[in-house]
């Protein structure tokens, strides 16, 4: 259960100056520029549920899924997910989520992908009995079996976001955020990394939450939709609701979102 | 208890990933053994030169050279994550840090080892060995004691260096080269008593950064230059300077969580 | 040759950014030439008969040995060189209308002269007025200045044709990190930037003389302080000359050799 209740987030940013006195002066003293990366952001997501979480680059979709993990704090409002506060009870609350970055990689370059898995079992003090069971529902989920023994740096994109979802999710979490799981990743991979959350929200009734700029995903995955631009919440329905936003019946997905960019200036 | 089963673990994985790399791994232990061969070279034909320096014979120049070289380097294989922060705070692996049940400092300490530096600190053993063998010291177990508390008391001081620059760089990025006169300055400049530098580096020394308390007092006692037990309980002293270190770091953390930059 | 020079421009106005690690870098090279100074008066305190050079060209060596570190530290790499060459990106390098060795070699001393020209005269301007004989002594007589000038630019130039002998070599062994290291410390070593070549012992110093390393930083910090003159003097601006060019003509001759491979096995 995520609950987050008027959450607001501001950042100040650097003023940059050309010439060496300003650059002498900004030693001392810096100009800053106040970015509202979040303002007034509200909403539940339910045990369960998976959600996809849309908006153009620098909305403040990472902010969001940087506070609901703990890692960073928000000026002010609330947020407590399965009764916790994120950033207090950090230690407490990481062991409860799975996050998947789809631009970084958390396995070691060098050694084969059990290696760091291992390395996980560890850091996460899983017990091996529970370690085994899940290793090895997420190889056969995952089909790792054939890559599990190679080094990170020899696997395909594709194989090693497989990977990356696996370690992401060998202590069992029960939420998972996925910060945008198939960027880069040809069709097949796409197909199976959509197939396997499915499965695993499926299975374990995994609360998903999803951001991501290919809509495709959206469709195979989120029942439910939040819209988010310039730090404000604009949207939050089903996907129908978004569809029938569209005044002609639009074609593609892409086309809609693109529409309701335009109408919400974003 | 857990957690030094898990730094055995990070150590083998670091180990792992080196063997990956054979050839490069083992030129790289040799050139970091080479340069600090550079200035053993040095204070070796400073040393037949001048024969000695301030009072201290070269035997006792060698004992002080290996000891702070030693500190130094077990220091910077333990805390070189430290070092290069500002690559993990740049490249989001901090950000992964902080996403695991664990002390986020301890997983900066095991996110490098830098097991390369083993090169240099073979040499400083070898110093030490014939330091310790070739000076007129008489070996009390007080003595060998003391030695061992010196670089323990370096290991901390280095460390604590090491741990304020990391926390700079919660703060800011920019112009953090000028940390280095503290690091390698000092493994540079502490080859020799840091006495011989004269009254204002030696105050700068003992108040500011705790060099001295590691290295030239206990060293005077160690050479029967003087007497004063008390300078036996200033390598422990060094410990101290961790304390405002941790209280920093915390504070840089909590400036972190709420900037996230 | 004019886009070569604007090639320099680029690297040269882009070097001068880093303002904040200029002023940083400042500081650092202040302390060290303070700690160095102090050190040599604490060996000169206890044989003042031992000491190979004045204390006032000891000090003059120190500082501008300090004030223009960008230029003769072979330690100075650029780790993007050496990463083009190693993935495979020297290509791209390969389809424009210059040479490589030529468009390297500009970039080098265009860094080098970024970083030192930022850098060096406020060390030199404190040091100069520092009391002596710790300060920087200036020369009485104009011939040494220029003469220095000469040296020092001959000395640059020989210190950037030996890192491209280095970032060619990287074309021919795989790990060039290790042996980088390696070469790096031998010619700090016997270039003089540990102890001034004077300081060696007899024997040591005649061969370490002889040696191309020698022909860097030793020749114009001793010539500026007066510690090296007459005769000497002109042995040791002919060496320079003799192992610039020798260290051109082997750095373009494995650049030559690399490309002609890597287009026989194409890339």
């Amino acid at each position: 259960m995520i609950q987050v209740e008027h959450m607001n987030k501001t950042f100040k940013v650097a003023r940059r100056s050309a010439g060496f006195s300003n650059a002498v002066k900004a030693l001392f003293h810096k100009e800053t520029d106040t970015v509202h990366a979040l303002s007034d952001i509200s909403f539940h997501i339910g045990d369960g549920e998976m959600v996809g979480y849309i908006g153009p680059n620098g909305a403040g979709k990472s902010s969001t899924i940087k506070i609901l993990s703990g890692i960073l704090t928000p000026d002010s409002g609330t947020c407590q997910i399965n009764g916790r506060i994120p950033w207090k009870d950090r230690k407490e609350h990481v062991k409860d989520i799975g996050v998947v970055f789809g631009q970084r990689t958390q396995l070691w370059w060098d050694v084969p992908v059990i290696d760091s898995f291992e390395l996980l079992r560890d850091i996460y003090d899983i017990p091996r009995h529970q370690y085994l069971i899940t290793l090895e529902e997420l190889t056969q989920l995952l089909a790792l079996e054939e890559i599990i023994k190679t080094p990170a740096r020899q696997l395909s994109l594709g194989q090693r976001m497989r990977c990356e979802i696996a370690a992401s999710l060998l202590h069992t979490p029960k939420i998972l955020f996925l910060d945008e799981p198939t960027i880069g990743l040809d069709a097949v991979s796409k197909l199976a990394v959509r197939d396997f959350i499915r499965k695993l929200n499926r299975i374990h009734k995994t609360t998903v939450l999803l951001t991501t700029h290919d809509m495709q995903d959206i469709d195979a995955l989120a029942d439910r939709v939040l819209l988010i631009g310039k730090g404000r919440l604009l949207l939050d329905g089903t996907l129908s609701d978004l569809k029938s936003r569209c005044e002609p019946p639009c074609a593609t997905l892409d086309e809609i979102v693109a529409s309701l960019y335009r109408e919400f200036h974003i | 208890m857990n957690l030094i089963r898990l730094y055995v673990n990070f150590f083998l994985m670091h180990l792992k990933s080196m063997m990956q790399h054979k050839v490069s791994f083992f030129m790289t232990l040799t050139g970091q053994f080479l340069i600090s061969f550079n200035i053993f070279l040095g204070v070796y034909f400073m040393m037949t030169r001048f024969h000695q320096v301030k009072g201290f014979s070269y035997s006792e120049v060698l004992l002080c050279f290996s000891i702070t070289l030693m500190a130094f380097t077990l220091a910077e294989t333990i805390f070189r994550s430290l070092d290069t922060f500002e690559t993990i705070i740049g490249n989001g692996e901090f950000d992964r840090i902080l996403l695991r049940p664990i002390n986020s400092l301890f997983l900066v300490l095991c996110s490098k080892i830098e097991l390369t530096r083993f090169g240099r600190l073979l040499q400083a053993v070898v110093m030490l060995v014939y330091g310790v063998s070739s000076s007129s010291i008489v070996w009390t177990p007080l003595r060998c004691l003391l030695v061992v508390l010196m670089i323990l008391g370096g290991i901390c001081v280095f460390a604590a260096i090491y741990l304020i620059f990391a926390c700079l760089c919660f703060f800011t990025l920019e112009g953090l080269e000028f940390m280095n006169v503290f690091t390698d300055g000092a493994r540079e400049y502490g080859k020799y008593p840091i006495g011989i530098y004269g009254k204002n580096v030696l105050f700068i020394c003992t108040y500011l950064v705790p060099f001295a308390l590691f290295q030239y007092y206990p060293l005077l006692y160690l050479t029967g230059k003087s007497d004063n037990s008390w300078y036996l309980l200033l390598p422990l002293c060094c410990a101290l300077f961790l304390i405002p270190a941790f209280l920093l770091w915390n504070l840089g953390l909590r400036h972190y969580q709420s900037t996230g930059s | 040759m004019k886009k070569y020079w604007s090639f320099f421009r680029i690297r040269f106005i882009r070097g001068l950014q880093y303002r904040t690690a200029a002023l940083s870098g400042m500081v650092t090279q202040f302390v060290w030439g303070a700690m160095e100074i102090l050190l040599f008066k604490a060996f000169y305190e206890a044989s003042p008969e031992s000491f190979p050079m004045t204390f006032e060209a000891l000090s003059t060596y120190v500082w501008l040995q300090q004030a223009f570190l960008a230029l003769y530290m072979v330690w100075f790499w650029e780790s993007e060189l050496f990463n083009s060459i190693t993935t495979g990106d020297v290509a791209y390098e390969l389809c424009r209308p210059v040479r490589l060795y030529h468009m390297w070699f500009v970039r080098g001393l265009a860094v080098r002269l970024s970083k030192a020209v930022l850098r060096c005269m406020p060390i030199l301007i404190v040091s100069s007025f520092l009391p002596a004989p710790y300060g920087l002594t200036l020369p009485g007589d104009m011939t040494t200045w220029g003469i220095t000038l000469l040296s020092m630019t001959l000395g640059l130039l020989l210190i950037v044709a030996f890192n491209m002998i280095v970032y060619m070599s990287a074309f021919y062994t795989v790990s060039s990190q290790g042996m980088k290291l390696v070469i790096t410390s031998l010619a700090e070593f016997l270039g003089g930037a540990v102890i001034p070549i004077p300081f060696l012992p007899g024997q040591v110093r005649i061969i370490v003389e002889l040696l191309p390393f020698a022909s860097a930083q030793n020749v114009p910090f001793r010539i500026f302080g007066g510690d090296l003159a007459g005769p000497d003097l002109y042995s040791s601006l002919i060496k320079q000359v003799f192992w610039l060019l020798a260290f051109v003509l082997i750095g373009s001759f494995m650049e030559k050799r690399a490309l002609k491979r890597i287009v026989i096995q194409g890339g």
